[in-house]
């Protein structure tokens, strides 16, 4: 129950691209085709889970154990650039297909604000190993909601007649701003 | 000797207006929506970003020649995240309340792509000096996008300016400011008005 509770949470009611601004970049950037949105959104997913399932570990058997939980910071980035390393070489390897999809992606990945905000998150809050786990993989399942919702806006928008000095990103902003407000609808669901 | 000087206040002023951070480059656009719901708030991201970037940016100049290509990313981001270690244990020890109303946005500077495209973008091919007067532009360029952002969203959202009154009582608060649907309104209200600038300024001076 709890665990599907965090899922929801983090999925819908706790959005981290509409609630917390984390990986606004890639929502900002790759969002004008749905294509690349899904892609980039499952990469981003697959990305997530493993960093939740890679990172509870060390905080709690390493960082906490001895002592050191200032490294932190540190640690965390090394971890994640580390696993999206790995994975780029598994994919590129097992399966070309999915590499040529989500390729080039996952570089960007590295340094989106959103894995590291999952990471800190997940101290934060104390889950445990198994929600730490399912609150990866709802966060990355939000992400891909949000992205491919603004791209189905924005393949619209193309024939709408917008302002000249609204083109761009300044109109994507907005229309995030309304999808905030639509969301926030979901408040009353879950606490916290 | 004035040629060195001019590039390096070049260098500086192209944070103000030309490159500034959020609304020219688009770039740390999570702080800017994130912690902008007061201006004080605001203040205190921008100067720990400053310093991280100041700190980077004199690093990465000084160690451009060794580093080898292939790993300079990651040892980029292994720096970033040792200073703003520093900067949250500061703000932590000096100032908890602050440290606390950022939360684990402080955390995130390390992933702030303004500190890694300067440091990948303008440090790693200049001297120190250059890459300072670079830090302190962007640096400068960055806290006052966030303070025009908290600015609007406090006194919209509370009608006040660093928790000083100044819409009476007549005036009734706007809460969607203060909340994530008013920062990406103010933003994109913001964008749109640089655009709109700079275009005014191009027609005058191409114009006629």
């Amino acid at each position: 129950m709890d665990i599907i509770l965090i899922f929801i949470s983090a999925a819908i009611v706790n959005n981290f691209v509409l609630s917390y601004f984390l990986g606004i970049c890639p929502f900002l950037g790759v969002s004008n085709k749905t294509e690349s949105a899904l892609n980039m959104g499952l990469a981003t997913t697959f990305v997530m889970t493993l960093t939740a399932a890679a990172t509870w570990p060390v905080w709690t058997y390493v960082l906490v154990k001895f002592n050191i939980p200032f490294t932190q910071y540190v640690a965390f980035i090394i971890i994640i650039a580390a696993l999206v390393q790995f994975v780029e070489m598994f994919l590129r390897k097992s399966s070309p297909d999915i590499y040529r999809a989500m390729g080039i992606y996952l570089p960007l990945i590295t340094t989106n604000c959103a894995v590291l905000g999952l990471a800190l998150f997940m101290v934060l809050r104390n889950y445990n190993y198994v929600q730490s786990i399912f609150f990866g993989f709802g966060t990355g399942v939000g992400f891909t909601l949000a992205m491919l919702m603004m791209s189905g806006i924005r393949e619209e928008l193309e024939f709408a007649d917008v302002p000249p000095v609204f083109q761009g990103i300044s109109i994507t902003l907005i229309i995030a701003g309304m999808m905030a407000l639509a969301f926030m609808g979901f408040a009353g669901l879950i606490r916290g | 000797m004035a040629n060195n000087n001019q590039s390096l206040w070049h260098e500086f002023k192209k944070g103000l207006w030309d490159e500034i951070p959020p609304f020219r480059l688009v770039l740390g656009t999570c702080p800017t929506l994130a912690v902008t719901n007061s201006v004080i708030n605001g203040i205190a991201m921008g100067l720990a970003t400053l310093f991280v970037l100041l700190c980077s940016n004199i690093s990465v100049s000084a160690i451009r020649k060794i580093v080898p290509s292939e790993v300079r990313i990651a040892a980029y981001v292994v720096i970033i995240a040792l200073y703003v270690t520093v900067a949250d244990m500061f703000l932590a020890a000096m100032f908890p309340p602050i440290s606390k109303a950022l939360g684990p946005y402080v955390p995130l500077i390390v992933v702030n792509c303004i500190i890694l495209g300067r440091a990948e973008g303008f440090a790693q091919k200049h001297p120190i000096v250059p890459s300072i007067m670079d830090a302190l532009g962007i640096g400068i360029g960055f806290i006052m996008s966030l303070i025009v952002m908290g600015s609007i969203r406090e006194l919209l959202g509370f009608g006040s300016i660093l928790d000083i009154k100044l819409l009476g009582n007549w005036f009734e608060p706007w809460i969607v400011m203060i909340l994530p649907a008013g920062a990406f309104f103010v933003f994109g209200f913001l964008v749109a008005l640089t655009n709109y600038l700079s275009r005014k300024k191009a027609t005058e001076t191409h114009g006629h």
